[in-house]
């Protein structure tokens, strides 16, 4: 029995590659190492009756394009645009963030009348460098040092759009790709509350402190996803992030694809230069004509292939990619909604994000622990409440709590995390909630916490880094995940890389997954239909 | 709303005319204007049209945006930030002005009110904080938003003056953007013979707790001539017919436009004439005198006579060669000049006299279908209606 296509790992963006490999004929089998779909976009009852989205937990960047191809709402996924928002400071108010954008400027006059309008200003800006980078998440990168007609011709439309630009435009670009997004916010803002709610989106997931350069690039790729077209809005899945894999693994099946659960690969086969299918840890053998990884890089190609098979320069250049683990995660089973006592009684912020830092200067401080080799000691949140807006995933009354934590290292001051420093740094949140909302901790039923060591050993994420592998400049477009290995194909042939180590990176965007089918199906000449992306009116 | 946190329950404030505005609004059409609610059509557009037009009409000014600017370097501030003379401007006396970002494009347009030798009142439709502290740095000068500070009402139509002389003001000396302050009910009232609708007619502003007993005034000193109340559509023929620009109709902010092809600098907006290079460094002042000595403009502003009866609202424009070559940005059928007329952006040189001239491209929705109407559009004079009433001081008691 052989298949056309096997791939490693039912996350998102594998399951994305299969659907398109399957609807274009080929045979294709994915095979996930856990008992359960999903990868980094998970639903999983941890508690009885709760629904936990335990790893991502908002959706925005998943390409609509690729919905539509692969038919998801069809096959149930459901996006639901959420509202509210707030940051809470530590003089007992908050500044909150909303929908309507009259009540939203009010709020930020409530902080600086200044900042208020400024605001406009700044949100036309991101969404200039948005509407630059949008078209570039479905396309293969160039590859600037090949001479093949296609990369000059792809190089000469990325010239043709950077020479659509004004001069100052043109600039502004490549400061904002370069510097850090405290610089940037310091250009439009005055008030550090407000500075530290825009500055977020800039670092989650990121190794890298607001001061840091190259923040400001994470903060659009935050940005540039859309809710039904409004750019830069955020909704859950219903039924949480596995929704979304639930409904792909559903268009798979119907386009004759298969998956197989608790099959953990041991390695990619390899004869004569070319991969010829897997070897799965329990020994079981599975050939195939080609083999898509949607593990990282690093876990690819330093775990599970022989580096003999490899170029030298390729593996170093893999072991040194930036992958570091930043974060972690609290996932909570709530009795009753938490009470904030700063907020106005029936407001409707707890629909939204929720943070407990500032300033960007705490955000700051909270990097210094990372680099010290220490988790936090006063971390930043972004906290959601998906049950606010979502009523499958917890019974009524009761809630589910998603903690995004910022910084946790991969490792605690060089060696491996135990269990008490994972209990720790889940006390050191629950602490920081429990500050702005009494009671909080009596009401919870059920608490999972997730340091890297935990995202790495079940999800497989090398050092829990949730983009595999970092998005800063150096390591974006051609430059991802190696200079020269761009287009999802590696040193060898036959294996295929269609994770977010792969351009255009992380967020449960699918557009990796997607490309590299492209490219697969563009080698066999396959007939396919595959959208392509939206044109930015 | 005492505790400022709950603003979000009313996300669109009222103002302090809303009572009685709400009470004549018997089709309850009302449409968000910065921030406030605000009457789109209250009984019938068409009467309400012809109220400004024929007796009086009053038009709720209070969400427009309203900076004072004050201190010992504010004529020389406001020289820096807009593109005219403000050291012309007499205490007591309105420019129209406009100003531009430091590429000379068009950020607004607005009136200048010079209450005393160092304190204005700049009232505009966008909102430029940040521009204008930015602009502020190195000068000895305070701005602050009073917009909430100021209730403001246009009384406007060709009975007006004589409305205003029944309500107890007499402004026959009141000439054409000039104001004077008169006393009403132990507050200070300012009238300002100024408008949208290119027609005689006088701007009120007042403290907001005189607002309801100035409405209420007004109202009974008209209604010998049927004094009332206009929403925005009867305001926005008039406008039109006038010739005035209105911001994200006619011109997109520069400071707002995503698409930087979009931003416009006077000399396409046709407010080249407020150009004063003569006073010195002002925002913009370089790239548009780059713009007038290489002849750089690429678009033109123009006034439109077009063919037939259906308003080109939003048509595309093309010349003899069926190329496009403009865009119609604001368009009615005139009651007052009786011919279809609208404003538009035109790339030049189209704008002076093409070939075979332009062609507007309408598409009517007449029972379900466009029906597609290819009508030619003439360059003609702007404002459209311009009857001298507007300018005969004293005015005339109609």
């Amino acid at each position: 029995m052989s298949y056309d296509a096997a791939i490693i790992g039912a996350g998102h963006n594998g399951l994305v590659a299969a659907c398109y490999l399957a609807r274009a004929g080929l045979k294709v089998v994915v095979v996930e190492k856990n008992d359960w779909i999903g990868g980094a976009a998970v639903s999983r009852e941890l508690y009885p009756g709760f629904t936990y989205s335990n790893c991502s937990y908002v959706c925005s960047l998943f390409r609509p394009e690729i919905m539509r191809d692969l038919e998801l709402p069809k096959h149930g996924l459901q996006v639901l645009p959420y509202e509210g928002g707030a940051v809470f400071t530590r003089d007992g108010g908050y500044l909150a963030t909303f929908r309507d954008h009259e009540a939203n400027r009010r709020e930020l006059m409530r902080h600086s009348p200044r900042d208020a309008e400024a605001y406009d200003r700044y949100s036309r800006d991101v969404m200039r460098h948005c509407r630059f980078i949008r078209p570039l998440l479905l396309r293969t990168p160039p590859d600037p040092a090949t001479f093949r007609p296609r990369d000059i011709a792809e190089l000469a439309w990325l010239g043709r759009k950077v020479g659509e630009m004004s001069e100052g435009q043109i600039c502004d670009m490549i400061r904002f790709w370069t510097m850090s997004i405290s610089d940037f916010l310091d250009e439009y803002f005055e008030s550090p509350v407000i500075k530290a709610y825009l500055a977020v989106s800039a670092i989650i997931g990121t190794a890298l402190g607001p001061m840091s350069p190259g923040s400001a690039y994470v903060l659009l790729h935050h940005y540039m996803g859309d809710v039904d077209g409004n750019v830069g809005a955020w909704g859950f899945a219903r039924g949480g992030m596995g929704a979304i894999t639930q409904a792909l693994t559903a268009s798979l099946r119907a386009a004759g694809g298969e998956v197989r659960t608790g099959a953990g690969v041991e390695k990619v086969l390899v004869a004569n230069g070319r991969a010829t299918g897997l070897r799965l840890e329990g020994g079981e053998e599975i050939a195939a004509r080609r083999v898509l990884s949607n593990m990282d890089v690093k876990r690819t190609f330093l775990k599970h292939v022989d580096t003999a098979e490899l170029p030298p320069a390729f593996v170093k250049r893999v072991e040194t990619f930036k992958s570091r683990g930043s974060s972690g995660k609290l996932n909570i089973a709530l009795d009753a909604a938490p009470h904030f006592p700063a907020l106005p009684d029936g407001a409707p912020m707890l629909k939204g994000d929720l943070h407990f830092t500032d300033s960007v200067e705490r955000m700051e401080r909270a990097y210094d622990d990372w680099k010290a080799g220490h988790f936090s000691r006063d971390p930043f949140q972004d906290t959601m409440i998906p049950t606010m807006i979502d009523p499958t995933m917890a019974p009524p009354g009761k809630h589910f709590m998603s903690c995004f934590i910022q910084y946790a290292p991969p490792k605690i001051e060089g060696r491996d995390w135990t269990d008490a420093d994972r209990d720790a740094f889940g006390q050191t949140v629950i602490d920081q909630i429990a500050e702005y909302s009494p009671g909080f901790k009596d009401r919870i039923l059920h608490m999972e916490v997730r340091t890297p060591r935990e995202l790495e050993a079940e999800v497989g994420l090398t050092d829990g880094n949730i983009f595999q592998g970092e998005l800063t400049f150096d390591q974006l477009l051609f430059n991802r995940p190696v200079p020269g290995y761009a287009q999802y194909k590696t040193p060898i042939r036959d294996l295929w890389l269609c994770g977010s180590s792969a351009h255009p990176g992380g967020g449960v965007m699918g557009a990796p997954g997607r490309n590299a089918a492209s490219e697969i199906l563009r080698d066999l000449r396959a007939k396919t239909e595959m959208r392509q992306a939206y044109a930015v009116v | 709303m005492k505790d400022l946190r709950h603003h979000y329950e009313a996300p669109l404030r009222t103002t302090p005319f809303h009572d009685r505005i709400a009470a004549a609004n018997v089709l309850n059409q009302w449409g968000p204007w910065a921030g406030y609610t605000t009457a789109l059509v209250l009984e019938d557009a068409e009467m309400e049209y012809s109220a400004i037009r024929n007796t009086a009409s009053l038009y709720d000014l209070c969400p427009m945006i309203k900076y004072r600017i004050a201190g010992r370097d504010a004529v020389d501030y406001l020289n820096r930030l807009t593109l005219r003379d403000v050291a012309r401007v007499a205490v007591g006396a309105v420019q129209y002005t406009a100003w531009c970002d430091d590429r000379g494009k068009l950020l607004d347009d607005g009136t200048l009110f010079r209450l005393g030798e160092a304190e204005f009142l700049l009232c505009c439709q966008e909102r430029h904080l940040p521009w204008l502290l930015d602009s502020a740095i190195g000068f000895e000068v305070s701005v602050h938003d009073v917009t909430a500070e100021i209730a403001a009402l246009s009384l406007q139509g060709p009975c007006t003056a004589s409305v205003l002389d029944a309500a107890g003001f007499d402004v026959s000396a009141l000439k054409p953007y000039r104001f004077a302050s008169f006393p009403f009910d132990g507050g200070d009232l300012i009238i300002s013979r100024t408008g949208f609708t290119g027609d005689l007619g006088y701007e009120l502003w007042i403290e907001p707790a005189l607002a309801l007993p100035l409405w209420d005034r007004l109202m009974a000193a008209g209604a010998y001539c049927g004094i009332r109340p206009v929403g925005s559509h009867a305001l926005d023929i008039a406008r039109i017919e006038a010739g005035f620009l209105a911001a994200h109709a006619d011109f997109v902010p520069a400071d707002q436009a995503l698409r930087e092809d979009r931003v416009r600098s006077p000399y396409e907006l046709a407010l080249d004439w407020m150009i004063d290079f003569g006073k010195g460094h002002f925002n913009g002042r370089r790239a548009l005198l780059a713009e007038r000595d290489g002849q750089t403009s690429e678009w033109a502003f123009v006034a439109l006579d077009i063919e037939g009866n259906v308003a080109a609202d939003h048509a595309i424009l093309y010349d003899g060669r069926n190329r496009e070559v403009g865009q119609i940005t604001s368009a009615a059928w005139s009651p007052s000049a009786k011919r279809s007329i609208a404003l538009a952006q035109v790339r030049r040189p189209h704008h002076a006299g093409a070939k075979g001239g332009l062609r507007a491209e309408i598409y009517a929705l007449r029972e379900l279908h466009y029906v597609k109407l290819m009508m030619t559009a003439r360059m003609t004079e702007r404002p459209f209606f311009a009857p001298p009433r507007r300018r005969t001081t004293p005015p005339g008691r109609f």
